[in-house]
Formats: C-alpha cells, structure tokens, sequence
C-alpha cells in the first residue's frame, strides 16, 4: 500500500509534490494580489470622502459574507460569459475560457483583500498620535511621517492578522481543486480514485498541509519576532 | 433573475433548508465536543493537553475540504460499513452524515481555540476570589471561569459561526445538496450566473442575519457589565 506514495512511475509520490508546488504557487501569488487589493481597500477606508469610505465598506462586508467558494464559481463563469456577451455585441462568436489559475488567485485575492483591509486599517489607526505629531513637530512632511515613523510600526500590528489570513489562505487553495486547477486536493483526488486508496493519499495530502501551515507557523513567529524589536518588554 | 427564481426557487429553498440544518447541528455537537477539547488544552498534566493540542493542529492545519473528502471517501473504502445491518437505512443521507461528522470535528477544533482564549482570559482576582470564598474546581469552573470565558470569546465564536456557515458549502462536493448543492446543479443545467448570484445574496443574508443577531445577544449577555467606572474598564482585558 505505502509504494503507492513512491516517486516515479508506480506511485503517487510526483504528482502530489508537484500538487503540493502548485498550492504554493497559487497561495503566493493569491497573497501577492490580495495585498494589493487590501492596501487599496485600507486607504479607501480612510479616506476624506464619505462614498469612497461607504464603497470600500461596503465591498468589504460582501466579500467577508459571501462563500469563498461562491466568489470562486462567479469569477471563473462569470468573467468568460461577460467577454463573450461583449464580443458577441460586436457581432463575432467568441469562446473565451478564463484561465484556472488567474480565476483561483483573482477570486483568493479579493478575499484576502477584505480581510486584511481591515487588519491594515486597525494597524494604521494602532500608531498612536502622540508619535504622528512628534513627527510634525520635528518639520516632517506627510510622506516621511509614513515611511519613517507609520509603515515601520504598521507591520508590528499588522503581522498578527496577517498571518492567520495567510493560513486560512494556504488551506482555501483547496478550493481551487473544484474548478479543476491541479493543486494538491485534485492531485490526491485523482491519484485516490485510480487506485482506491482514500485514506492513504487523502491523508499524504494532509500531512502535506500540516508542513505547510506548521512552517508557516513558525515564520511567522519570527516575522513578529523582528518586527517587534524595537519594543520594551515587561 | 426572476425567471430562475421562478423555475429554480423551490430547489434553492430546499437547499437553504438543508444548509441552515447542517449548520446548526454542527454548531450544537461541536460546541459541546469543544468544551471539554478546551479545557484538556488549558490542563497541567501533558498526556491530557498533548492529545487535545494535536487535535487542535490537525484539524486547524488541513483544509476542510481534505477532511470531508477522508470522511466520505475513506468510509467507502471501509467494507465493513457496508456490510452491517444499518447501511441500507443511512446509505441514502451517508453524504448528509459526513458532512455533519465533518463540519462539526473540524468547528470543534477552531471553538476549543476559542474557548481556550476566554479561559485564559478570566482575570486572575475573579479565580483567587473565588478560591478564597473556598470552591472547588469543580463549582469555580461553573460559577466563575466559564460563565465569564464564554462572554469573553462571544465576538470571536461568533466569527467562528460565519467561517461555518461559509464552510458548509464544500459538503456540495460529497453529494450533499445543500443550498451552495443545488446552485451548483442548477447551474449546470441553466448556465445562468444569477444562480449563483442569488445564492450569493442567500448565504449574505444569512451571513448578516446571523452576525445581527449575535450582536445583540451580546449586547444583551454583557448588561450588567455596561455602567462601571473607567477605572475598573481599564483593568479588563481585551477579548482574545
């Protein structure tokens, strides 16, 4: 039974990896777009205007209550149906499929992006005042207050949010698996139903995962770590 | 929109019905699997925390998706389910089990987490009073720690709640026709994105009902906490 986790051609030991590589690569570049998506959110939330405030709250608040899943489907369709009814306005057919993976990570992002908006915006409200104004008074102007005295701090607050969302982020991946991408659910799908072995490959996927978030884990705890240098402890 | 609606809205319904009652049954049974997971993790003597502890990691460190797909596809590979007395009674709801089996093993392990948090927040003088006023654990764990905990880890067990509700949706893929089950096959027939749409709107409204409402039990758990004098508000700690 354990040969089937062989790497090569008599067992599974390959496919899974290069799953296992996929998910990675689908998990940073999902982090890579929501951190994009989420800063974006962060400044709108803060911003003068009242109706860019209520949009990006609002946006928020879908994406924080809809399905991961659901989001995934509608992007995957939806976005392909859209640009077909669009040619198809023009007069020509198109058949246009959205790729699996920009579907997942676009869909992961947005997601991401939600959430950690508003890791970010707490992290940005977190630094006190008292430190905003010490830096005017010392004549710096609104962009050297940011990078010196808010983005340093900004991380110690944030890096705690952040970190779990990575980890919910790196487990959602899995939902990839359900519009056919293949990471490493699908690779062990595909592997249990030719040979018949759920526990086996289901469970070699798992432990797979648990690496994953326990090095995640333990990065994390280092990124803190740093980020917290500069703070006196009782 | 309201042609699928009118076509489809029955399916849909029975779907939301089915996903409010996996819901709700996970929520009971893994809070009441939870509880005692919590207070194994808060325990002294390691041979009782080790084991909750890895509970806890495997459950929170694999996706759900992974653990539903072992539950189901794992029992199928066990002959020996297959050849008792009960099989042909449950065969037909075997997807439904699962997928109650699984959501709740899985909101047991993030709720222990939770309810660990609350424990840990107790603040020391209300456990040193009541060991003063001469309880035991026992009747301390009753009276004090808990009831306290709970009102602790209210906001974060409610998020927990809204990460289930959102969860539940991957039953869908163990043949389980939950209300995310009958979009989906809906969708397959009709080709209409408003399917989704509208069961987008469902599990938002849902979604938003719920946290309406676990706000204000809150609100309301937390009355006799409301009229204190700053001082003693400083001295509380945040909920985890």
């Amino acid at each position: 039974m354990w040969d089937l986790l062989q790497y090569g051609d008599q067992g599974y030991g390959d496919e899974l990896i290069r799953g296992a590589l996929y998910t990675l690569i689908l998990a940073a570049s999902s982090v890579a777009v929501g951190l994009l998506i989420g800063l974006g959110l962060a400044s709108a939330k803060l911003a003068q205007s009242p109706v860019v405030r209520r949009l990006a709250f609002g946006f928020t608040a879908i994406f924080r209550g809809v399905p991961e899943l659901l989001i995934m489907l509608v992007v995957y369709f939806g976005v392909g149906i859209a640009i077909n009814k669009i040619v198809g306005m023009t007069g020509y057919e198109s058949r246009v499929e959205v790729d699996k993976f920009a579907a997942a990570t676009f869909a992961l992002g947005l997601v991401f992006g939600a959430f950690s908006s508003e890791v970010f915006r707490g992290a940005f409200v977190a630094v006190p005042r008292g430190q905003i104004e010490a830096g005017l008074a010392c004549g710096m102007n609104r962009r050297q207050i940011f990078f010196r005295i808010r983005m340093p701090q900004m991380w110690r607050f944030a890096l705690p949010g952040l970190g779990n969302l990575w980890l919910i982020l790196l487990k959602d991946t899995s939902l990839a698996a359900i519009i056919t991408y293949d990471e490493l659910v699908r690779e062990a799908r595909t592997a249990a139903e030719n040979s018949g072995e759920s526990f086996l490959l289901y469970g070699a996927a798992g432990v797979i995962y648990l690496i994953f978030t326990a090095l995640s884990m333990g990065a994390i705890g280092r990124m803190e770590r740093w980020a917290d240098k500069g703070v006196r402890r009782a | 929109m309201i042609e699928v609606l009118d076509t489809y809205g029955l399916r849909l319904a029975s779907g939301l019905w089915t996903t409010i009652e996996l819901v709700v049954i996970a929520t009971v049974l893994g809070f009441v699997l939870a509880v005692p997971l919590a207070l194994a993790r808060v325990a002294r003597n390691p041979l009782i925390a080790g084991p909750a502890y890895a509970y806890v990691f495997v459950f929170r460190g694999t996706p759900l998706l992974i653990q539903l797909f072992i539950i189901y596809y794992g029992s199928g590979q066990i002959e020996a389910i297959q050849d008792t007395w009960w099989w042909p009674h449950v065969r037909e709801y075997w997807g439904w089990i699962c997928g109650i089996i699984g959501l709740t093993l899985n909101t047991a392990a993030y709720t222990a987490e939770i309810v660990r948090g609350g424990i840990l927040g107790v603040p020391h003088g209300e456990v040193e009073a009541a060991r003063a006023c001469g309880m035991t654990t026992r009747v301390m764990y009753r009276r004090i720690i808990l009831p306290r905990a709970f009102r602790i880890a209210w906001p974060a067990y409610g998020n927990e709640i809204v990460f289930l509700i959102k969860g539940s949706v991957l039953v869908s893929t163990i043949t389980v026709l939950d209300l995310m089950g009958q979009a989906r096959s809906v969708f397959s027939r009709n080709l209409d994105l408003n399917t989704y749409v509208i069961a987008g709107i469902f599990y938002f409204v849902m979604i938003y009902g719920f946290d309406r409402m676990w706000r204000a039990i809150e609100a309301r758990i937390n009355r006799h906490l409301g009229e204190r004098p700053d001082t003693r508000r400083k001295s509380r700690p945040k909920p985890a």
